[in-house]
């Protein structure tokens, strides 16, 4: 028999192949937002891991991805016209290996940087991650094996809602499972106290590695459906930004929340589409909307019950 | 019986502060044992060295038989020595259940992984670890309160979690870091029962750091005390209520 918790693992993954089957009625252009969307769930939550849950905070998240996506177009592209196959058997076992690979490698490279910098208390992991995305962004920018500055093309279309919901689903029950437990219940006295949870027994120093490999691997594989869903990929796309915009889904959810990080994620999706024909401007809208969610409501937009002053 | 705690003439020096110098001590199993100098007289930075927060220049410690040198804070909680805080260190955000069921950690057999799978291993030993919480929670009357957050809890409270949340790694020794501070007389008569009660009860050794005397004299077996890093005496309450070295360096100070 299954836990409970695993059962709705299993329906989410069905709901998502079930409405995945039908997505061809969808407007071409919604399904475009609903799976960005569900990419953006799998950032949020598994940022929401290290900066929420575990008190960590990364700005390195789009590096991450970057490694993710780079990882797997490589592979699909150079090994799905050498292997040749139906197009659905590269869907099915190709394009689920390549988001494997490349959530392992953006995890490895999660462990490279955490490890010396999460040994330190303190804010070194911002500046460390922060200086991790930009090497990585120059560093793509200047091999030409994956396109160089002006990108990588050709990458197949095998992100589909099934995939994006289903990751989605899979990094929700992780990131739940693991705080759902006594062991999990660690990260959380992490963030709370670093020095009373080491006088509790907890290796924090493992504690913080393990999140933020965790939260790592997720951005790799995010990066993977990215890559997939849009066809392209263009370093630039990795930059400072993209990690500030996850970041934003972590803040205006509630640090540290489920659901709400969820639904920040989803809203921003949706804003950010609606906001394109701003273009630039996109970037100072953000900004001043975190501005006024700090003064205003500093634990976040979503955390229950809505309305309720909370008490300090 | 060789004794649980032994200091052999620990020396710490910052650049060139000699903080604590040459203090050779020993603690035995199921003793309760004083520290007591007046402030700046090196008892906090004692503390932070049996509990591997800082490393000794010089000197050895080993509890258990065995030295602590290089250890880190979890790798001697995991030995068997819990503490509480000067300036209580709770996990604000979380409910005091979680509190005290983190500290259970120590003896999961379960870790990471397992709680991904969620096996029937996982499920009964996490059954029986909430169970040990509730029953721990429960001795020290804390039950009621056991799903607020440990930080709307009052003062006295939050000690006392404090003091719990320590027993949860089940600790050979438990050290104190004042307790008693900020609390009234009819508090500080709780406290001294409370700590009587747990040495019994948990059958462990306890290093009490406060600067109270009448809770010092008043439940301790044996006391050091410190004045400028150094030892200058160690007896029974009686024996260093009558000191002259103590008298002058302390106790005096009350009464001129």
């Amino acid at each position: 028999m299954f836990p409970k918790s695993q059962l709705w693992l299993l329906a989410a993954l069905a709901l998502a192949g079930v409405v995945s089957a039908f997505s061809g009625r969808l407007d071409s252009y919604v399904l475009d937002v609903a799976m960005g969307v569900g990419i953006n769930i799998v950032l949020a939550v598994s940022l929401n891991l290290i900066n929420g849950f575990t008190g960590q905070f990364s700005l390195g998240h789009a590096g991450f991805m970057a490694v993710g996506a780079y990882t797997s177009a490589m592979l699909t592209t150079t090994l799905g016209t050498q292997l040749g196959g139906s197009p659905a058997l590269l869907q099915w076992v190709l394009f689920p290996a390549s988001l494997l690979l490349g959530g392992l490698l953006a995890a490895l490279a999660g462990l490279a940087v955490g490890a010396p910098s999460l040994r330190l208390k303190g804010d070194y992991l911002a500046i460390v991650t922060l200086g991790f995305g930009e090497i990585i962004k120059v560093v793509l920018q200047n091999v030409d094996a994956v396109g160089g500055a002006r990108g990588l093309i050709g990458v197949p279309a095998y992100t589909d809602l099934f995939w994006t919901f289903g990751a989605a689903a899979v990094t929700v029950y992780v990131v739940w499972g693991l705080l759902n437990s006594t062991y999990g219940r660690g990260f959380l006295a992490v963030a709370d106290d670093e020095v009373a949870a080491e006088a509790m027994g907890l290796d924090t120093t493992r504690y913080k590695i393990t999140a933020f490999v965790v939260g790592s691997f997720f951005a790799g594989v995010a990066g993977g459906l990215y890559a997939h869903l849009k066809g392209y990929l263009n370093p630039g796309g990795f930059d400072f930004n993209k990690s500030i915009e996850i970041v934003v889904m972590v803040i205006l959810g509630g640090m540290g929340r489920h659901v709400g990080v969820i639904i920040a994620a989803v809203l921003l999706g949706v804003l950010s589409e609606t906001l394109r024909s701003f273009g630039d401007y996109r970037m100072i809208i953000y900004s001043l909307l975190l501005i006024v969610l700090m003064l205003t409501r500093p634990q976040g937009l979503f955390i229950w019950p809505l309305w309720k002053k909370k008490s300090t | 019986m060789p004794p649980l705690l032994q200091l052999d003439r620990v020396t710490i020096r910052f650049g060139g502060l000699t903080a604590v110098s040459e203090v050779s001590a020993t603690i035995d199993e199921r003793e309760l044992v004083g520290l007591i100098g007046p402030n700046g007289a090196g008892k906090t930075t004692l503390f932070n060295m049996v509990t591997g927060v800082y490393q000794p220049t010089e000197g050895r410690i080993a509890f258990d038989g065995r030295p602590t040198a290089g250890l880190k804070p979890f790798d001697l909680t995991a030995r068997g020595i819990a503490r509480t805080f000067q300036n209580i260190r709770l996990f604000p955000s979380l409910t005091v259940f979680d509190n005290v069921r983190v500290a259970f950690h120590l003896h999961l057999r379960h870790d990471a992984t397992h709680s991904l799978t969620r096996g029937r291993k996982f499920q009964t030993e996490e059954t029986e670890l909430r169970e040990r919480t509730r029953d721990l929670l429960g001795i020290f009357g804390l039950e009621r309160v056991q799903d607020e957050p440990a930080k709307s809890l009052p003062y006295g409270d939050q000690r006392r979690l404090e003091i719990v949340r320590a027993l949860a790694t089940r600790p050979k020794l438990l050290l104190l870091d004042e307790p008693a501070a900020g609390m009234n007389p009819a508090e500080k008569v709780e406290l001294m029962k409370l700590i009587q009660f747990i040495q019994e009860k948990f059958k462990l050794a306890i290093l009490l750091v406060e600067h109270d005397m009448k809770v010092v004299m008043g439940i301790c077996q044996r006391i050091h005390v410190l004045e400028y890093g150094r030892k200058i005496a160690e007896g029974t309450p009686a024996g260093i209520r009558a000191d002259p070295a103590v008298i002058a360096a302390y106790l005096g100070q009350e009464h001129g």
